[in-house]
């Protein structure tokens, strides 16, 4: 049940697949292993069943979650675990979140889902002054740290301005809660029954484009994967790269590029990014030298800021160039011009070269 | 109107291409011998058509043939539209969004303490009403000294429940301990009524090292986990929601238990407070709640808050069953809330309950609402309409109480008081520590590198903090 070691190791490059392919509903066979090829929402669908099954005071409940929910994340599940365990509440996200808290502070795991990340904000208020001050302001009588808001987030190629936001940076602002966003299959169910039975409440997020897309080995044993641990996904020498979610596959492609022409790069999966883990990231910069943060979410005022800002506090002298952000612009999420919008493999390997060549 | 009338018509065309002969075109649009009724089934059987929005009902006539005729005149009467049926009706009648007559408020035992001989209400025991009416003191009196000590500038801030004794002791004494207490920060009776001490409520006040909440919120922001009362949090409305999340915690786990949650007139504008009824409803949670209408949010008179009459009205629209009840009369609130208590949980379902009275003191020790409210309004209510006096009178009536148990209970409570606030006063702050503990179950390293970083500081100029927080 607890994590492994294989948390540190690099994996050389991601170990998982985008696939092309529509998600096959015959089922794969079952490796010897224990393992079996999922995608994303599966992955998490697995996490949830595993949850419900562990724990019988786990609930999971949301709008539209009920018949499987608009990312078949919660398939399943109602009929498996009942109604009163898995279920549709009305379309309110203040009131899921604040219906969590109560739960959650009466001792149970409330595991609700936000539609999109794009309609978090009305439980801003509940997530911020409530569920992050639950247990401090009480003296530590009461926590809700059942408490674990799912929620998509990202790019998805035409999601517009209400169906691809990057909401992270609002959220790393509020002591009292964590932030975790998994980079695959295998991570996700491993991150997320870490965050259901974590004692704290926690935003996790999912990057709906690889629900389908992304397709691994996934272990279906219960397993879990360690919070506020960065994981290093490539080792280099000459340049650390850090970043999170769907980022992460695009930053890869970035760094096998840069190595064909020389350059040795690091790359670094933060996980969570509240409380993060600033002594892998000063490590791997004390090593190299340089450091490029790359996320989709708009530069200004992005997490990248916050590593950016540690890292030159911390390395100043170590740093051969300045820490150099590849990010989203400083715009809503447009529609047409996403492919402008994003920060794309080429702009991340201008940016490698830029930096090593400063 | 147009769409309707487009859409009904191809349905009618359809049908007409079908049926051959048998149909007349539909009329168009202001046509005069438009009705729905039975009668013009031989004028234009067009329209019996023109009134089916549910195409599949429409295609079933289509295939079947003439003999359905009874079941066409029923579909004239109800629509069956997702979410129930519905009686279809030819006159436009708007729902006035304010009552003839505004919704009646139960009372029971009038200004002199009197209870109406015909109301039946079961009978409060001398041993409940005593500490009833003990407890209605204690709170004016800690109310009072602590309000003072406020303006002595003694601790940073206090606010009243003046006014409002009976909506808090009476509505406690109508719970069982189990049932989990939400409030806003205008109920420390119910608080008291459990057993919290003056001590613990000075303690808090004070911040000092024996507050269960460590010293980290502004006074009044009192919390128990022992008397199942969740600490108090300044945003309004916000434990509305939580108060269902909790309820629906009781209802799964099966306990003979409910929530019950407070809040003010002004919260009722919240976005939460419409969440948490409807969520409550839909989820069948056993939660009570209880609105404190007193008639002022802070200068905002209840007529710049809403148009609806008062709170009760609103339960109903979100399909609970609700009540209006006089605050100031604390048979009455203890008589609804013992009832509301037995329908949510025999029941499982939440219900509102509404209690007017009014805020006799000002807002809070930050306010002075001499400058929004006469003073003749507030004298008024104060001695007039006052919920102790009146519960008092009927006290004495059964001749549970006296002259002298008052003057003891009053001098003994101010003592304590006073002994409470100066223990509290003169004990030491929480340790710095306390400022990092709690953040999460265990403090991140960002943190302790924090604390150290501080700790420095402290040392290099330790006259910039408060000498009574230990380091």
């Amino acid at each position: 049940m607890a994590a492994t070691g294989t948390m540190r190791r690099s994996f050389g490059s991601l170990a998982f697949s985008i696939s092309k392919r529509a998600f096959s509903t015959s089922p794969s066979p079952v490796d010897a292993n224990g393992l079996k090829s999922m995608n994303l929402f599966s992955a998490i669908n697995h996490a949830l069943q595993i949850a419900l099954e562990s724990d019988p005071r786990a609930y999971v409940f949301g709008e539209d979650v009920s018949f499987g929910g608009v990312f078949r994340c919660t398939t399943g599940l109602a009929d498996r675990f009942g109604k009163g365990r898995v279920f549709n509440t009305p379309l309110c996200e203040q009131g899921i979140v604040g219906f969590g808290i109560g739960l959650a502070a009466m001792g149970n795991r409330a595991i609700a889902e936000i539609q999109f990340a794009d309609y978090i904000y009305p439980a801003f208020d509940q997530i911020v002054n409530e569920a992050a001050k639950f247990r401090y302001r009480s003296g530590n009588q009461f926590n809700c740290g059942g408490l674990t808001i799912r929620a998509p987030y990202g790019a998805v190629g035409h999601g517009g301005h209400y169906h691809s936001q990057s909401p992270e940076s609002f959220f790393c602002h509020v002591p009292g809660i964590k932030v975790v966003i998994p980079r695959s299959p295998k991570q996700a169910k491993g991150l997320l029954l870490s965050c259901i039975r974590d004692p704290n409440p926690i935003v996790f997020f999912e990057p709906k484009w690889l629900y389908r897309l992304a397709v691994e080995e996934v272990p279906e044993h219960d397993y879990m994967l360690p919070l506020s641990e960065a994981e290093v996904i490539r080792q280099g020498t000459d340049i650390t790269l850090v970043g999170w979610g769907a980022q992460l596959a695009v930053m890869e492609q970035a760094c096998s590029d840069a190595e064909k022409e020389g350059i040795s790069c690091e790359l670094i999966d933060l996980r969570t990014l509240l409380p993060w883990d600033k002594e892998t990231v000063e490590a791997s910069v004390r090593k190299t030298g340089r450091l490029l943060v790359s996320h989709e979410a708009p530069v200004t005022g992005g997490f990248g800021a916050e590593i950016s800002a540690s890292m030159v506090e911390r390395c100043f002298l170590r740093l051969e160039a300045p820490v150099a952000r590849v990010c989203g612009l400083d715009t809503p999420f447009p529609l047409v011009f996403e492919p402008f919008y994003m920060p794309t493999k080429n702009k991340i390997l201008d940016a490698i070269k830029s930096t090593v060549n400063y | 109107m147009a769409p309707w009338f487009t859409r009904s018509r191809n349905i009618a065309h359809h049908v007409k291409r079908n049926m051959g002969s048998f149909l007349r075109p539909a009329p168009t649009l202001g046509d005069s011998s438009w009705s729905r009724s039975p009668a013009c089934l031989g004028n234009s059987p067009a329209l019996l058509w023109a009134g089916r929005l549910e195409s599949t009902r429409a295609q079933k006539l289509v295939d079947s043939d003439s003999e359905n005729d009874a079941h066409l005149r029923d579909d004239d009467q109800a629509i069956d539209f997702p979410g129930g049926r519905v009686m279809l009706t030819s006159e436009m009648q708007f729902i006035p969004g304010y009552p003839q007559q505004r919704v009646h408020c139960y009372r029971l035992m009038n200004n002199n303490g009197q209870t109406n001989m015909c109301s039946s209400f079961e009978q409060v025991s001398k041993e409940v009403a005593v500490k009833m009416y003990s407890d209605m003191i204690t709170l004016q009196i800690m109310d009072t000294i602590f309000y003072e000590a406020q303006r002595q500038g003694r601790i940073s801030f206090y606010l009243t429940s003046t006014g409002e004794e009976a909506i808090n002791i009476a509505s406690a004494a109508a719970l069982s301990p189990d049932d989990i207490v939400m409030a806003q920060y205008r109920e420390p009776g119910v608080l008291l009524w459990r057993g919290f001490t003056l001590q613990e409520f000075a303690n808090q006040c004070f911040g000092s090292k024996a507050d269960y909440g460590k010293g980290r919120q502004m006074p009044i922001h009192y919390g128990s986990k022992k008397y199942n009362y969740f600490t108090v949090s300044s945003p309004l409305g916000t434990q509305l929601p939580q108060a269902v999340g909790a309820a629906y915690s009781l209802k799964m786990d099966n306990k003979d238990a409910c929530v019950v949650a407070y809040f003010g007139d002004g919260s009722t504008s919240e976005g939460d407070f419409h969440a948490s009824l409807n969520f409550a409803a839909v989820m069948e949670a056993p939660v009570i709640f209880l609105c404190r209408n007193n008639g002022w949010a802070i200068s905002t008179p209840t007529s710049e808050q809403f148009r609806s009459d008062g709170i009760v009205v609103k339960g109903p629209a979100y399909g609970i069953q609700s009540i209006r009840v006089d605050g100031n009369d604390a048979l009455a609130v203890h008589n609804v809330v013992r009832a509301a208590r037995q329908m949510a949980i025999h029941e499982q379902r939440p219900i509102l309950v509404e209690a007017l009275t009014y805020r006799v003191g000002h807002h809070s020790t930050s306010d002075d609402s001499t400058k929004y409210r006469p003073v003749d309004e507030v004298k008024h209510w104060e001695m007039g309409q006052n919920p102790v006096n009146r519960f008092r009178k009927w006290v004495e009536r059964n001749g549970w109480w006296s002259e002298e148990d008052e003057s003891q209970l009053r001098s003994s409570i101010r003592k304590q008081l006073l002994q409470a606030i100066q223990v509290a006063e003169k004990m030491e702050k929480p340790p710095l520590a306390d400022l990092f503990s709690d953040v999460y179950d265990v403090p991140p390293s960002i943190l302790f590198e924090q604390e150290q970083q501080l700790r420095e500081t402290i040392k290099r100029h330790p006259q910039d903090y408060p000498s009574d927080v230990p380091v």
